[in-house]
């Protein structure tokens, strides 16, 4: 009798402890999970029935993760319809997340666009809560519009001690701050020592292209520069071939890559 | 617990070749079919693209007169590891459950190329990433290759250019002939069910040494090259199979090698929140392959397409795999129903390597 491998497609139920609004379709659901994952990592998200969607963890702590959910798709309307008490499956924590350890004692620049802050958010709270352990730190966040800015406790709180530049591209009448994509405010970040700079950049794919653009203007190192790729994904874990890219699947080799591996990533 | 890579029936280095009538080969397979199960290119009376024609695909077959011995087969021998489509798990009342294998071997009767192709899928199912895919591991541990040999290249066949003409993988190797088939028995199953049937012979496989269709495989380093300094992924060749190709996907459906899938929940109209997650067949050529939840997607254009499935079976794959995952069968060149021809199209970028 030959040896039978454990299944990695089987997943796990994971408790809903809570669900928090962010806008009227992005909330956060805090689920009861054992491990750790790495800051950028994904997991599988399921409700038996409807299927499988990839979901980035945006913060974990002692027996739980965060993931903020869009309501966009099949799977997420119906994790939407759940409630605290209710249970979710989940199968990960898959891919390699934000190089943590590489960014310490660096002037760290993280620019997301929209829900692209969720796979950041994690790393921006713990350098906030580890403020010593970069030179400086500034946080720049663009959405579409005032109603569509996530995570409004956690800019207040980063606010304390962290440079947080938010730009909407179409203001209401209430909004007081900047207006425009978000390479209008990157040129208001000083920056004293080019070299020292680390700058994470994450969100839809053409604000991410003019993003980094920007950056390399601005005189950034290449493999000063993270970005962390959305593809759609069936499994997970190298096998479906959805998120291939060149020779690289997003799921095991992203999905966050440094710049100097990502310029050759064509679609 | 992960499982060796290597745990697959192994074809011993030496074995026994015999010549059969055909009554003597009719009984060996039928011995097979009841230790286990023949999976062999059978034909399918009327089921064929055109009217009135027959298609030839992969199927259980219990007796040798149903083995289609002198012609490509349609449809490539991935379905007897990755089926079009699959249950992976029941999902019922916060269980899942797994639906369970049979054990019994698998004698796949199949050409060298599609044994090499049957090599390039294990590089996906079983190498790509930490975990070995588990539905295709425990049927690829049941497997036993029949080599059937080939006498000639067949028509759009370029298995010698992709270096997929030999193998040495095989459990048993037949060749047909007029009064008889010769058999070589690579396994110690197999030769107890062949036993002393038939009369002693020298055969041992032959390989085809010419291409009907040859190509010309461009070197990996000069593709780095022309895709970092010249562009290559948009060059103006990948244009023209943005006008021709429809996206019908039959290249990816016919390849032995292309091995995407996608999954969904198909939920039990009986039983409320029961339901089955199920894997079907996917395709780089087909709509909706990479859009995501949102509205992205990228490769909008079947140029795109052409170039990406192009760069996957003779470039990325041999960068993590160190071989090329296109084996030359030529299926995708039998059955475009556009007659764009992938054995053009590889030359068509080395005489872009050249020439440009």
């Amino acid at each position: 009798m030959t040896e039978v491998a454990a299944n990695p497609y089987v997943p796990l139920p994971a408790e809903i402890l809570s669900v928090h609004p962010e806008t009227a379709i992005d909330f956060t659901y805090r689920l009861a999970w054992p491990g750790r994952p790495q800051p950028g990592q994904f997991f599988e998200a399921s409700v038996p029935g409807l299927g499988e969607a990839p979901i980035s963890v945006c913060d974990f702590g002692e027996g739980y993760i965060e993931m903020t959910i869009r309501k966009v798709g099949r799977v997420t309307d119906g994790i939407f319809a759940m409630r605290p008490g209710q249970t979710l499956f989940l199968r990960g924590p898959y891919g390699r997340g934000f190089p943590v350890e590489r960014l310490e004692g660096r002037h760290l620049i993280v620019a997301a666009g929209g829900t692209g802050l969720a796979p950041v958010r994690s790393v921006i709270n713990h350098f906030v809560r580890h403020r010593d352990r970069v030179q400086a730190l500034d946080v720049l966040l663009g959405f579409k519009t005032p109603a569509d800015v996530l995570f409004r406790d956690d800019l207040t709180a980063w606010a304390r001690n962290t440079s947080v530049r938010i730009t909407v591209d179409r203001p209401d009448q209430a909004w007081q701050g900047h207006v425009g994509v978000i390479t209008t405010v990157l040129p208001h970040v000083e920056i004293e020592d080019l070299g020292a700079v680390e700058a994470v950049v994450v969100g839809p794919p053409m604000m991410m292209k003019f993003t980094v653009l920007a950056l390399l203007d601005r005189g950034i190192p290449e493999d000063h520069i993270w970005v962390s790729y959305e593809r759609r994904m069936s499994c997970g874990i190298g096998k479906c071939g959805h998120c291939k890219i060149n020779d690289r699947y997003v799921c095991l080799d992203g999905p966050v890559f440094n710049l100097s591996e990502a310029r050759w990533l064509i679609d | 617990m992960p499982v060796p890579m290597d745990n697959f029936p192994r074809p011993e280095s030496s074995g026994n070749s015999r010549f059969l009538s055909y009554n003597e080969f009719e009984a060996l397979v039928a011995a097979m079919a009841r230790d286990g199960c023949v999976m062999a290119p059978r034909r399918f009376a009327g089921r064929g693209r055109m009217s009135d024609t027959d298609l030839v695909r992969y199927g259980e077959v219990t007796t040798a007169g149903e083995i289609e011995s002198g012609i490509k087969s349609d449809f490539s021998p991935k379905e007897a590891l990755f089926p079009v489509q699959q249950t992976l798990l029941t999902l019922n009342a916060g269980q899942a459950i797994e639906p369970p294998e049979d054990g019994r071997p698998i004698y796949l009767f199949l050409r060298a190329c599609d044994i090499n192709g049957i090599d390039r899928l294990d590089g996906i199912f079983l190498r790509n990433g930490p975990e070995p895919d588990v539905y295709y591991l425990r049927r690829r541990q049941r497997i036993r290759f029949v080599l059937m040999e080939c006498a000639r290249s067949l028509t759009n066949c370029f298995c010698v250019s992709m270096g997929a003409n030999r193998t040495d993988n095989y459990h048993m190797a037949i060749r047909w002939q007029p009064d008889g088939v010769h058999v070589l028995v690579r396994d110690r199953q197999l030769a107890g069910l062949l036993s002393t049937a038939g009369r002693p012979s020298e055969f041992s496989p032959s390989f085809v040494t010419r291409d009907d269709a040859p190509v010309r495989v461009p070197d990996p380093d000069r593709l780095t090259a022309a895709v970092r300094e010249r562009d290559l992924f948009n060059h103006e060749m990948w244009k023209d199979y943005a006008a021709r190709c429809i996206a019908c996907g039959r290249c990816n459906t016919h390849c032995v090698t292309c091995s995407c899938f996608t999954t969904a929940d198909v939920p039990d109209e009986r039983v409320v929140g029961r339901a089955e997650r199920r894997r079907m067949w996917a395709a780089c050529h087909i709509d909706r392959f990479t859009d995501m939840a949102g509205g992205h997607s990228f490769r909008q254009d079947y140029g795109s397409r052409m170039r990406f499935k192009t760069m996957h079976k003779i470039y990325d794959y041999y960068l993590r795999f160190g071989r090329h995952m296109c084996v030359g069968c030529g299926r995708c060149d039998d059955h475009c129903p556009e007659y764009i021809s992938f054995s053009t199209c590889i030359n068509r970028v080395s005489e872009v390597l050249d020439h440009d």
